[in-house]
């Protein structure tokens, strides 16, 4: 039989070669994942590891039980001292010592904005070794900082500021801008420099004065000299350190964690990947399921045939899973090589577009090759299944008919009872899902969606008359006979159509639910950035390290400013721990000038008198009424809380604004250290106007990572940034969509192949070949747009369900439904249609007449 | 659509010539394997007449109907459908030409099984974009037997009933040529009966013009007048035939073919 299975596929290679493709995708997409986290992991594992080479032990200070940052809300303070360093330096074995100060400095560009992200940009001291250079960083153009008013920066940030040598860099790490003369460019190995970050370099001095104290360290780097034995070594330091303020770590055990660290990212990430895969490889069950229906009843005299010669029925199923897994292992080796090709191609474009992935050979293990494979056999064996068993069923008998019995259709009556309750248990879970608010647990949506959606596949063929139908209504009446022959055929095999179109909506119900979803999120958050406020500024930091309480006193006593109203937080936890929640302290005098409150109970004044005010939904959670007092402890940085009674002045409506719980900056700054003010909100006399803006720069400090932004700008600041997300998202279901695509080339080249002789026939009355053309394109467009319309159905109820426990979380969540884009997915699936129809129509307005009409 | 202005109302009460095949060749292949299929054939099918052509496997009878049916192209010669020279006709013109002046009757009946025997009848009409003449439509219906059928779907209707609705499919654009291939090849005797029983009344009532291609002398019986041909050639007339008369032929022929 394995020899019969083997000549079927060889025979059948044109009619399989669709199917073929679609597991051949799959498979690309999953050995294209495996193999590039592979690659990348291991090269970024050997490039850690090499950072770690001359690193034998590393020394790093730590808080212990002293509070991270000082009460003098200064730098801090650390027990790494240059006595220590040099203690370090005297130990057997050890060659150097580098002692680094570490900060964050962001360098800002000839039009004031912040280069890279605050938190990967990197500050250090240079340490000019025997010869006056650092060997770690290398200049290119230049020297090293030297003295207190110098600074050294990065090729890659000198070159995005535009400045020189000689140039005076505008930069600021956590207060008001500050400035050096660049009197260096040095190159970096540094990750997050690679990664995109700056590197700002300032003389031992300097650095330490900007980020700890003069004399103290954040780190020692211990280089052995050869042959020392690095634990022994660490143990050695170890014993130097002062208790608790201070860890010696070994390079091999630095490099092994950040091996374990790319390692996890690295799973992560192809764990994503891999969901998407998996979601491809499952339309493609659509389309080789179909295939093999279609081959067997096409194949049914053959098989009638093998049964009368005495083939067994098991033989006959094992005959047909024999072909499909033939062609899984052949499309799964195309489609492996295909993927390493997608893998190497990635790292090269990602890398053209400043990814920094380290280069390194490619590699193949064993593991990706097997599970490709056999994800690529398996799925297509699976999936002829069910049409094996269907083999098995065809009667020797049917080997005499002469004329070919038109296939029965089996009825559907099962088939919809059981999609009836799948699509009905679904559909109930998503409803119970719409009524959650502050859902945290997304089994139940996870479950109600995919349980809907499996359900209407199941339904599909039911739902297939009256929607191709009625599709079916506008292409008669557009295109004529085409269009009605088009219809009926769509509706001929209701399975096939619904397997087909089935394909399509997966891919489009994922992609419409997080398009509705997304676009509904981002419009909640883009309100709910601005919502309550009535101030005209909202000044804070790009790095969230918040601003000096004396500049905005200062900002506040501008001529023009009416109110300057700080904003500063502490949190805590309630009833012993079990609850969390973070208060907001700020200048009740003037709170009412920069946001509307309405108060539910109590009032603003009675705030005013040492009590808090708390938002409704979070007194309901905490069951808070105006009046009491209650019991929280704030954080200290320790493990140490420090007690507080807070009473409760008045409830009111969710501000975002003011966040959940507010009182007087009195009762929260002892809670706050250092004293900052996380935002200030600005009220103008006149209303906002450029002038000002730059006045109220000043007043703060202007440093490139102040915000000054109004109302607008405020609603804008994330706006489009969910498109990155769903772009993301297209491209990656993209893979799912184009495998739907080769879905209907197969089944209308199929359909072509079955219909040979009525295509002679009409041929033959008059139709013209434009017309059968006409009558198969119109056929693929029928069903794709009736796959799309269910996808962008059902996407857009899991979306309204699933976005209701949203609405819990953001009080300005509604949902809405992007028009433009549903009628963008709509225009897709037709031109997919067209598309798809284009290879089956050609052929089959080039089939001749005459061979055709005497087709069997 | 400019099919009318394409082909002239046919003068169907004027031309007594439906159809004419002049020095009419077809060749298939080239050098070696070249088969010569007819050999200029000049034959003329009159209006209103019933003709049958006859003749062994292979003697060119079914490529001299599709030849003159314009569904297959033409080596060298001419083939007319009423006064429309099909030969330098490109594709278009041809399918128009097979769509508002030809019928067709094939063996294995060739109906779309999604329409129902309606549709299928009035299906050539559909795809010139024309409506059906109600009465006429009528008329063929309860002619062939169909009217309460129509609303059947072909898998259920018999292979007889399968047929009819092919004829009048066939009859109802009112051609100027039917063509049948072998109507009766897949029927009953009875069936078949019935089928060129309403083949030879289109022609007596409705002065409808049939070529039938078929290799039963029974069949031939019912037409008025029957070619025979051998090797791509016409080789007999015979005029009112009858059953025997045609058999008789085809003895001659068979023993004529086995001497030389």
């Amino acid at each position: 039989m394995f020899r019969t299975a083997l000549r079927n596929v060889l025979a059948h290679k044109a009619r399989l070669m669709m199917t073929a493709l679609a597991v051949l995708l799959g498979v690309a997409f999953v050995s294209g994942t495996l193999v590039f986290s592979d690659t990348v992991g291991e090269a970024v594992k050997k490039a850690s590891a090499k950072s770690f080479q001359d690193v034998a032990v590393s020394v790093q200070a730590t808080s212990g039980d002293a509070p991270p940052i000082p009460e003098d809300g200064q730098n801090r303070t650390t027990l790494l001292t240059d006595r220590l360093a040099d203690q370090v330096r005297s130990l057997p074995g050890v060659a150097t010592v580098h002692a680094n100060v570490q900060g964050r400095a962001t360098v800002a560009d000839k039009d004031n904005q912040p280069i890279g992200n605050d938190w990967q940009n990197v500050a250090t001291n240079y340490q000019p070794g025997a010869g006056g250079k650092d060997s770690r960083y290398p200049v290119v153009q230049g020297h090293g900082p030297a003295s207190a008013g110098e600074i050294a920066l990065d090729e890659a940030t000198a070159e995005k500021s535009g400045l020189k040598l000689g140039d005076t860099v505008r930069f600021a790490t956590d207060g008001p801008a500050l400035h050096k003369k660049l009197v260096g460019i040095v190159h970096s190995e540094d990750p997050q420099v690679t990664a995109g970050g700056s590197l700002a370099l300032f003389d031992t001095a300097t650095a330490q004065k900007l980020f700890v104290h003069p004399g103290q360290y954040d780190e020692l780097v211990v280089a052995a000299k050869p042959g020392t034995d690095e634990k022994a070594l660490t143990a050695a330091v170890e014993k130097l350190l002062p208790k608790d303020r201070a860890t010696a770590t070994s390079g091999a055990a630095l490099a092994a964690d950040q091996a374990k660290m790319v390692e996890q990212s690295n799973q992560a990430m192809s764990k994503t990947l891999l969901v998407f895969a998996g979601i491809a490889l499952f339309v493609g069950i659509f389309i080789i399921a179909n295939t093999f229906t279609m081959l067997i009843s096409q194949r049914s005299r053959e098989i009638a045939l093998m049964r009368a010669i005495g083939a067994s029925r098991r033989q006959v199923v094992r005959s047909v899973l024999a072909e499909a897994g033939l062609l899984g292992l052949v499309s799964s080796v195309v489609g492996f090589a295909l993927g390493t090709g997608i893998a190497v191609t990635m790292r090269a474009v990602l890398n053209a577009n400043g990814a920094g992935f380290p280069d390194g050979p490619l590699v193949i293990s064993p593991n990706a090759v097997l599970s490709a494979l056999g994800v690529g056999v398996l799925v297509t064996v699976l999936a002829a299944w069910l049409p094996s068993r269907k083999a098995a069923k065809i009667a020797p008998v049917e080997a005499l008919n002469t004329v070919d019995a038109a296939p029965k259709l089996r009825g559907l009556v099962v088939r919809n009872t059981i999609g009836a309750v799948v699509t009905a248990a679904g559909v109930a879970i998503m409803l119970y899902v719409s009524t959650l608010k502050d859902a945290e647990d997304i089994t139940p949506a996870m479950a109600g969606s995919a349980l809907t959606l499996v359900g209407v596949i199941i339904l599909a063929p039911l739902l297939s008359r009256p929607l191709v139908s009625l599709v079916g209504k506008v292409t008669t009446r557009v295109f004529g006979i085409s269009g009605k022959l088009a219809k009926e055929n769509a509706l001929r095999n209701p399975r096939r159509t619904a397997a087909t179109a089935s394909a399509l909506m997966i891919g489009l119900t994922l992609i419409t639910g997080m398009t509705v979803a997304g676009v509904s999120g981002q419009r909640a958050s883009d309100e709910m950035a601005a919502q309550g406020l009535t101030a005209d500024y909202q000044v804070s930091t790009a790095n969230f390290r918040g601003l000096d309480p004396e500049l905005t006193k200062k900002a506040g006593q501008l001529p023009g400013v009416q109110a300057a109203v700080p904003l500063r937080s502490a949190a805590f936890e309630t009833d012993g721990g079990s609850g969390y929640g973070s208060i907001t302290g700020t200048d009740l005098a003037n709170l009412d000038k920069v946001t509307a409150l309405k108060f539910v109970s109590g009032s603003l004044d009675a705030v005013r008198d040492g009590g808090v005010a708390v938002s409704r939904s979070r007194a309901e959670k905490l069951h808070w009424k105006t009046g009491e007092t209650h019991e929280v402890g704030f954080f200290t940085g320790t493990e140490k809380k420090e007690k507080a009674r807070l009473k409760v002045a008045g409830v009111y409506e969710d501000n975002a604004t003011v966040g959940d719980l507010f009182g007087s900056t009195a009762l929260v700054d002892p809670h706050n250290k250092p004293v900052k003010d996380e935002k200030v909100l600005v009220k103008t006399a006149n209303g906002p106007d450029a002038g000002l803006e730059k006045e109220i720069r000043k007043a703060l400090g202007d440093s490139p990572l102040l915000k000054v932004q109004d109302k607008d700008a405020l609603r804008k600041e994330n706006a489009g940034s969910i498109d990155t997300v769903l772009n993301m998202v297209y491209g990656l279901l993209g893979m799912a969509v184009i495998i739907a695509v080769v879905g209907v080339v197969n089944t209308l080249a199929m359909s072509v192949f079955e219909r040979t002789r009525e295509i002679g026939m009409l041929r033959a009355i008059g139709l013209a070949r434009g017309g059968i053309k006409q009558m198969v394109r119109l056929e693929s467009v029928v069903i794709s747009l009736f796959g799309a319309v269910l996808g962008i159905g059902v996407g857009v109820f899991l979306a309204w369900a699933g976005g209701k426990m949203a609405a819990g979380a953001m009080p300005t969540y509604e949902m809405i439904l992007p028009w433009d884009r549903l009628g963008i997915f709509l225009a897709i699936a037709l031109v997919v249609g067209v598309l798809a129809a284009a290879w089956p129509a050609r052929r089959a307005a080039r089939l001749n007449m005459l061979e055709s009409i005497g087709a069997q | 659509m400019s099919h009318a202005a394409a082909f002239p109302a046919p003068a169907r009460a004027t031309a007594a010539v439906a159809a004419r095949a002049t020095d009419l060749s077809k060749v298939y292949g080239q050098g070696e394997t070249q088969v010569v299929a007819l050999d200029q054939v000049s034959v003329e099918f009159g209006r209103a007449r019933f003709t049958a052509i006859m003749g062994p496997s292979g003697s060119g009878k079914s490529t001299l109907m599709h030849c003159m049916a314009g569904l297959d192209s033409i080596s060298s010669g001419s083939a007319l459908i009423g006064d429309t020279e099909l030969t330098g006709l490109n594709d278009k013109k041809l399918t128009q030409l097979r769509r508002d002046k030809i019928g067709f009757i094939f063996q294995a009946f060739n109906l779309l099984p999604t329409l129902t025997a309606l549709e299928n009848i009035t299906l050539p009409m559909d795809i010139a974009g024309r409506k059906p003449d109600r009465d006429w439509l009528d008329r063929i219906v309860s002619t062939v037997g169909l009217s309460g059928r129509l609303k059947h779907r072909p898998a259920q209707l018999s292979g007889g009933q399968q047929q009819r609705v092919a004829v009048a499919r066939a009859l109802a654009s009112q051609p100027e040529i039917i063509f049948a291939d072998e109507p009766t090849g897949n029927l009953d005797s009875r069936s078949g009966a019935e089928v060129l029983g309403f083949l030879r009344e289109s022609v007596r009532a409705m002065q409808q013009t049939v070529v039938m291609v078929t290799h039963d002398p029974v069949a031939a019986a019912y037409a008025d007048r029957v070619i025979f041909l051998a090797d791509g050639r016409i080789v007999e007339e015979l005029y009112e035939p009858t059953a025997d008369a045609v058999l008789d032929r085809m003895r001659l022929f068979d023993a004529k073919n086995r001497t030389s």
